[in-house]
């Protein structure tokens, strides 16, 4: 090992429009050495990657690799230097053999001809280091499982002699055995003398892989140093940057009355047949590994997905469409608000009142004006930073987005709010607001349904927390008697036993 | 009132860009004429002549651009096109009735009746495939642009159809008329009927987009089917509901241009698909859906014609002149990606 970093970040830089992404980001990386990336969702951690492999530029600082100058004009000029990038979605062409997407792009395959058996026995080679000696080069990737991509995708970075090889979340996707698995290849990799940044939120796993650590909250790095020197709760703090406390004010309420029955409720493949009551001004909280059906529920109780088994709210059945339930009360937030919560390219106001115009609607026409006024109230109730009304959703940053999401549901003015990952990838501070808001709306006796990944907010918001496993909903209990050990144990080990 | 002002503004802003194209070409083409060219070009006549053509492009590419918004497309808008003109000069030709007949309205509403039918089945049997079948709408329409030309040329026994003109009522002889004889305007002296029309079905569908329920929700499916499902819009109903209409403004269409050339020939419709999608791209409405205006293909449709008109007034062979359209449509939407790139970062720091 050299004393100098392989791979050194000083003072990087980063805004997309209004938000800042990244400032004054340091980073650096011996050669042989797993260093973890470590923050919340939207601290910047993606970005970061993004920068170093390319697929972004900084807006200023300076970036060395191996002692020189590095300013990737590209991922392609990236790539060349000895950059690979593991994405969270895998890149590869699903059509072609592992063979040709290892080779995919690499330089030297012959003068344009693709000469592929003078370059066999390197692609063996690679698929050797990670484990995958029994995979015929020539099999299809896309029939391969998820895991196996992943690996061949790995295979690629070292077919190209990457120096640098980013992992963005790589378990966040894989069954418990296959995140084994990736580890053992991660410390071969290492003793290979590849420096690897692991991206994750899971500390348990960071602690498993990683020497050192970077902690990234809202775009600056906040502190590194070696693993071993740190707890937990250090490590947390770091990451939150303030109290628990301050961080979940959710507003005191009551849960009442059973309100929505849920009977035998069950989708193709997810849920399996799951039964749960709602309970009027509760929050209740469903805790779940990705990919546990958690989604799935909330899509079959909206009537977005079909279904078959009852949903009874106060002794009414409600037909499976999304009209009829967005009649009855139901209001969904998606997951994914880029491609489904909202429609970015029309503005807020009708981000906000699409869903439910009829109450300006006289003789067909909608009086646009009486519109407006109430959307810029409801901006005004959630908080939406913006110019005006007629701003486009695609230039809010990912917190005001959501706002502008929750806002629609609002002005459905809907009392059982399914809310699927309402905090992900948004800023501690709207986080915040958005707890303290589910509050109030419990304490105005609707129910709010919150699904999320990350278990300590479900613990100090919700009133009841019902955990997911393989399609079903596994238990339900009060908030208080679940510890998050309980959860994970409840969310994998029937995960493991079936 | 600032929130009227504002939308005012908001409106004009997304449009400056085709009308301003409009005026430049327009200018640039009497600037030509006057000295080169016989001077006719800025004229009322030639107004007319414009106005009149533009009409025949406009009133399909109404129905094109609702379908553009909701994120489609219809390549078989020009061979319906021909396909309803043809059926409507076949009723004519086996009129059973002739102009001096009193029960001769009858027969022509029902004609009408028959011709704006045809349309929207055309429109319907797109929608219904593109619905059920989820095959994307280029490949849907591509087929059913050759289907329809089939059945046009069955009805056509393969020729062109003439209807005698003791079978055409006056009123539809004279819709294109442009000319100098007062007596041969329909509504208004010295305007073409087929513009008024065009205009007076523009008022509409921008009212339909901008103030009801299925314009903004077609908004909202063009931008995302995701969302909009998500929001309870029936995606499966709306989006037939689409392209039905827009098969109704193809009919529409079709009457006009059975005014314009008195015959119906199925075959006259290949290709015509491509100018009505032209004036809604020179308009501003994005091929990826949720983006598009009225106003903006009616200048699209005037852009197109002002060019083809003004070319022929200088003398420019027709070749030159498909050569200049094409250029203006890839200008036109390069210069949109442009200005759409620049929009976010302009706008001043939302966070701060």
């Amino acid at each position: 090992m050299s004393d100098h970093s392989l791979l050194e970040m000083q003072g990087i830089c980063k805004r997309f429009g209004p938000t800042i992404a990244l400032e004054n980001v340091e980073l650096e990386i011996q050669a042989g050495e797993v260093l973890a990336l470590i923050g919340e969702n939207g601290a910047g951690k993606s970005t970061l990657l993004k920068t170093l492999s390319g697929a972004h530029r900084a807006d200023s600082g300076r970036m060395t690799l191996a002692g020189e100058d590095f300013s990737p004009s590209g991922p392609a000029d990236s790539r060349k230097r000895g950059i690979a990038m593991i994405y969270q979605e895998l890149n590869l062409a699903p059509d072609l053999s592992v063979e040709d997407n290892v080779l995919l792009g690499q330089p030297g395959t012959g003068g344009g001809l693709l000469l592929r058996s003078t370059q066999r026995s390197r692609v063996q080679e690679a698929l050797a280091t990670v484990g995958l000696e029994g995979l015929s080069p020539t099999a299809i990737v896309g029939k391969q499982s998820v895991a196996t991509q992943q690996l061949v995708e790995i295979a690629r970075a070292l077919a190209c002699d990457a120096k640098v090889i980013l992992f963005d979340e790589p378990t966040s996707s894989l069954p418990q055995n296959d995140v084994k698995r990736l580890f053992e290849i991660i410390k071969r990799l290492k003793n290979n003398g590849i420096a690897i940044v692991y991206i994750s939120h899971f500390l348990e796993e960071v602690r498993s892989v990683a020497d050192r650590y970077t902690v990234l909250r809202d775009g600056h790095s906040v502190g590194s140093g070696k693993i071993a020197d740190v707890t937990d709760q250090q490590i947390i703090s770091l990451m939150v940057g303030r109290d628990v406390d301050d961080l979940f004010p959710v507003a005191p309420h009551t849960p009442g009355e059973d309100y929505v029955e849920i009977t035998n409720l069950s989708g193709n493949p997810y849920p399996s047949p799951t039964s749960f009551t709602l309970r009027r001004g509760e929050i209740f909280g469903i805790a779940g590994l990705v990919g546990s059906g958690r989604t799935e529920v909330l899509r079959c109780l909206f009537g977005l997905d079909t279904a078959s088994g009852t949903v009874k709210k106060e002794d009414q059945t409600i037909r499976q469409a999304v009209k009829s339930r967005m009649r009855q009360g139901f209001g969904m937030l998606s997951e994914d608000r880029k491609t489904e919560g909202l429609a970015q390219d029309l503005s807020i106001v009708e981000n906000i009142t699409i869903s439910n115009l009829r109450p300006y609607t006289t003789l067909g026409f909608i009086n646009l004006f009486e519109r407006s006024v109430r959307a810029a109230e409801l901006m005004q109730q959630v908080e939406v930073k913006a110019h005006s009304g007629s701003q486009l959703v695609s230039e809010l940053s990912g917190g005001n987005q959501q706002k502008v999401a929750i806002a629609r549901i609002l002005h459905q003015d809907s009392d059982v709010l399914l809310m699927d990952e309402p905090t992900k990838g948004i800023d501690v501070g709207t986080k915040a607001e958005i707890y303290r808001m589910m509050g109030e709306l419990a304490d105005k006796g609707r129910t709010v349904v919150f699904v999320s990944s990350y278990l300590p907010e479900l613990l100090a918001v919700c009133d009841r927390i019902g955990v997911m496993a393989r399609g079903s909903l596994r238990e339900v209990r009060d908030a208080a008697d679940w510890t998050q050990d309980d959860i994970l144990q409840c969310a994998i080990g029937i995960d493991e036993g079936s | 009132m600032k929130n009227y002002s504002k939308t005012i503004s908001l409106l004009f802003r997304s449009q400056l860009g085709a009308v301003l194209a409009f005026l430049v070409i327009a200018l640039c083409f009497a600037v030509a004429d006057y000295f080169y060219g016989s001077g006719n070009f800025v004229g009322f006549r030639n107004m007319r002549s414009i106005s009149h053509s533009a009409a025949l492009i406009a009133v399909p590419a109404l129905g094109m651009t609702i379908i553009i918004i909701a994120g489609g497309i219809d390549l078989s808008a020009g061979t319906a096109l021909t396909l309803c003109g043809t059926v409507f000069a076949s009723m004519l030709k086996f009129s059973p009735v002739t102009n001096e007949a009193s029960s001769f309205g009858g027969y022509i509403l029902i004609a009408l009746l028959v011709t704006l039918a045809t349309g929207c089945i055309c429109g319907l049997i797109n929608g219904l495939l593109i619905s059920t079948t989820k095959v994307v709408p280029f490949i849907v329409t591509l087929g059913t642009m050759t289907i329809f030309l089939g059945i046009g040329q069955i009805i056509a026994q393969e020729s062109t159809v003439y209807a005698p003109p003791e079978h055409v009522p006056l009123w539809l002889q004279n819709l294109c008329y442009t000319g100098s004889n007062i007596e041969k305007y329909n509504l208004i002296r010295y305007v073409p009927t087929d513009a008024i029309l065009a205009i007076f079905l523009a008022v509409s569908v921008g009212l339909l987009l901008k103030f009801t329920i299925f314009g903004r929700n077609v908004f909202a499916l063009g931008s995302s089917e995701l969302t909009a499902r998500l929001c309870g819009i029936n995606v499966f109903l709306t989006r037939v509901f689409v392209y039905t209409l827009a098969g109704l403004f193809v009919a529409l269409g079709s009457l006009l241009y059975y005014a314009n050339v008195k015959n119906g020939n199925p075959t006259d419709g290949q290709g015509m698909e491509l100018d009505i999608i032209a004036a809604v791209v020179l308009g501003g409405g994005s091929l990826s859906g949720g983006r598009g205006s009225i106003l903006g293909t009616m200048i699209g449709a005037l852009i197109i014609v002002v060019i083809q008109n003004g070319c022929d007034l200088l003398q420019i062979p027709n070749t030159v002149t498909l050569i200049a359209i094409g250029c203006i449509i890839i200008i036109a939407v390069v210069v949109d990606q442009f200005r759409q790139k620049i929009e976010p970062s302009k706008a001043p720091d939302a966070a701060a």
